[in-house]
């Protein structure tokens, strides 16, 4: 898995609430058996019409936010289905960091699992980014290491995460290596219960 | 004297392989489903690392997602197809049991895991699927998890886990005649949100839970995920007990008594508490009809629409929600006009559901302009269905009666809800586009389902058997 460090971006703001993975990555795209090129279809039922063109009211599409990387939303992101489709999508598509005030748990826990990282602020400093987003190119830093967001203008915000999902992605560890070192634990656990 | 603890605490430290300070648990799992949408990729990144699946013989697969409910043999989507070869492919290469399209174990993976007895009080459950908080209602620790995680249990038997936060909902009084599980899941999930299970691992207690049956159990733990709970659990009783026993992969003989022992043990001790508890008063719950685009957006069916003009909070959501719908603010819910009627899914596709759904159908006919179906849960529900006589009651009515799946739960095969069409359906999930693009899902028990497909908009089913007593 790829690490995180730090990133620099240019932030995208989805002002919705309940955001759930059946919206960011629907259903007839669950099909495939790869990993890999789920980013054409983030957000298919918003970003297309019917007709399967870019639709030109949905704000992902605007000129000025084409390359962004930070995407920022309402509470309760990526609720809903398990589908880890929905990570591989956003990470397909080239965001790294996901912002909202609050997360799905599978959500989260399948984002530290494809390089992304899962930023929970306040209510109050989403709204702020958003407002800013909204009206500006902005771009923010999110540095794991500090566990600190910040622009260039001197606002800054700290983030919670857990030592453990912090090193996992720090050191871009894959996850089941790490666990296969404690392979004796596991058939020890298994003999005590035969 | 030790310390009283609850069921979710009993059952967490019964599976610790490993605890280290500033780490999650390594925690053990029991029993791991499979189906074909959210497993490929995990088989193929054993595959390419050159790993096995640790325990196969913990491992179950069936095929429910993606396959047609009408004629077996024809998967009109080569892409769809190609999936469910995979999975034949990787069960044959690693060994692990598979109920494929033509077994006569398939069935949606929530239903035949309880069917056949996998499911047992105190296991820890996983499956790369959000509904598997339905194992839960065995006083079981299941819930879903993501393809990455999929690898990690196929490869080590074990997850990373944080211990939860516990959350008891208590659930007082009684549920009245005609009010279903599913209504009460809804009316919880209504009050409290859709965010309030979020970090938490729910228990279900009270009067009206001791009160319903398995099947019903099964309904109210399924949709725990809709409250933002990963699980949902109750506390097993005799009734659990009953329904594992004699089952297939069930402990037989001695080992039975035994394990139903221990199984009964597990419930949550006097005095026990939780991080966290909300109540809720059965005897006040009428049947629930969703209105809106997630499942706390739901109303009894009596009532009206909200006018997002009136709303406390999250206006703009409301309004979203009933543009999608294409609702009017103050509509009544019962002059909604149906084009659809769905009876199927992990929520409510168990013989109990299809029974009740049978039982007011019968003698009656499907409403001009309504395309109704049923999707029983698992073969074994269907064949129990058709020996009881229940297929010709809904084919007779003009319902469709089809093969087991996940169907128009989510529509990820033929079977879809056109744009802009409105759908009574007793599945778990009423987000935009669930049931096909456009698609305007109603969520609601079997039981209104059925009358909903008769008169062709909702009616409260307590008054429709009067009705019908009169």
């Amino acid at each position: 898995m790829e690490a995180f460090v730090k990133h620099t971006g240019l932030v995208y703001p989805l002002n919705r609430t309940n955001i759930d993975t059946d919206q960011i990555i629907p259903k007839q795209f669950l099909k495939r058996i790869e990993r890999q090129g789920f980013g054409k279809f983030l957000f298919y039922n918003w970003r297309y019409d019917d007709d399967g063109n870019l639709r030109d009211d949905f704000s992902l599409n605007y000129p000025e936010y084409e390359g962004a990387s930070i995407l920022i939303a309402g509470e309760n992101f990526g609720c809903g289905s398990s589908r880890e489709h929905a990570p591989w999508a956003i990470q397909d598509y080239g965001f790294r960091v996901v912002i909202a005030p609050s997360f799905a748990d599978i959500f989260y826990s399948n984002c530290f699992k494809n390089g992304i990282l899962p930023v929970p602020l306040s209510g109050e400093e989403v709204q702020q980014i958003i407002e800013h987003a909204e009206k500006e190119t902005y771009h923010l830093i999110v540095d794991l290491k500090s566990q600190k967001v910040y622009d260039e203008n001197g606002w800054s915000a700290s983030f919670e995460v857990s030592e453990y999902h912090k090193n996992m992605l720090l050191n871009g560890w894959d996850e089941i290596s790490v666990t296969l070192n404690y392979e004796d634990a596991i058939s020890a656990f298994e003999a005590s219960r035969d | 004297m030790n310390q009283p603890k609850t069921i979710i605490e009993k059952i967490w430290d019964n599976h610790v392989v490993h605890q280290e300070e500033g780490k999650p648990d390594l925690l053990y799992v029991d029993l791991h489903l499979v189906h074909e949408v959210t497993s490929p990729q995990a088989f193929e990144g054993l595959r390419m690392n050159d790993r096995k699946v640790r325990r196969p013989d913990l491992t179950f697969a069936t095929m429910d997602h993606n396959v047609p409910t009408i004629h077996r043999n024809v998967i009109k989507d080569a892409i769809s197809k190609k999936q469910m070869e995979k999975l034949e492919e990787n069960c044959e290469e690693f060994g692990v049991s598979l109920a494929d399209i033509h077994h006569p174990d398939q069935g949606i993976v929530h239903i035949i895991g309880p069917e056949l007895g996998l499911t047992q009080p105190g296991k820890t459950i996983v499956c790369g699927d959000s509904h598997t908080s339905t194992h839960g209602a065995f006083g079981a620790l299941a819930f879903g998890i993501g393809t990455s995680e999929v690898e990690h249990v196929l490869s080590t038997q074990t997850l990373w886990q944080s211990p939860p936060q516990t959350l008891q909902v208590k659930v007082n009084g009684k549920l009245g005649t005609g009010v279903t599980a599913k209504d009460l899941i809804l009316a919880i999930i209504s009050k409290f949100g859709v965010r309030f299970g979020t970090g938490y691992v729910m228990e279900y207690t009270g009067e009206a839970i001791r009160d319903l049956s398995m099947e019903e159990r099964m309904t109210i733990c399924n949709m725990s995920i809709e409250g933002g709970a990963r699980a949902g659990l109750i506390s097993p009783d005799e009734k659990t007990v009953q329904f594992v026993e004699g089952r297939r992969h069930a402990p037989k003989g001695e080992d039975f008594e035994q394990a139903k022992q221990e199984w009964l043990a597990l419930a949550t001790d006097e005095g026990a508490t939780y991080d966290s508890t909300v109540e809720i008063d059965a005897d006040e719950i009428e049947p629930q009809v969703s209105w809106g685009t997630n499942p706390s957006q739901c109303v009894p069916v009596s009532a009206k629409v909200p006018d997002p003009d009136e709303v406390e909070d999250d206006s703009d959501s409301v309004r979203r929600a009933l543009e999608y719908m294409g609702l009017e603010p103050n509509q009544p819910i019962e002059s909604i006009e149906l084009q659809h009627v769905f009876i199927g899914s992990c929520t409510n596709s168990r013989l109990a559901d299809l029974r009740k759904a049978a039982s007011i159908v019968e003698g009656r006919t499907v409403h001009e302009g309504i395309r109704a179906m049923v999707v029983p849960g698992s073969f074994a529900v269907k064949q129990q269905a058709e020996e009881e006589g229940l297929d010709k009651v809904f084919t007779e009515a003009g319902f469709e009666w089809r093969s087991a799946g996940c169907s128009m739960c989510l529509g990820m095969n033929d079977d879809i809800v056109p744009p802009g069409e409105h759908c009574a359906s007793t599945s778990n999930r009423n987000f935009e586009g669930r049931q096909g693009n456009g698609a305007r899902t109603h969520l609601v028990s079997p039981e209104m389902a059925a009358v909903a497909a008769i008169e062709g908009h909702f009616v409260d089913v307590r008054k429709y058997d009067q009705l019908v007593k009169g």
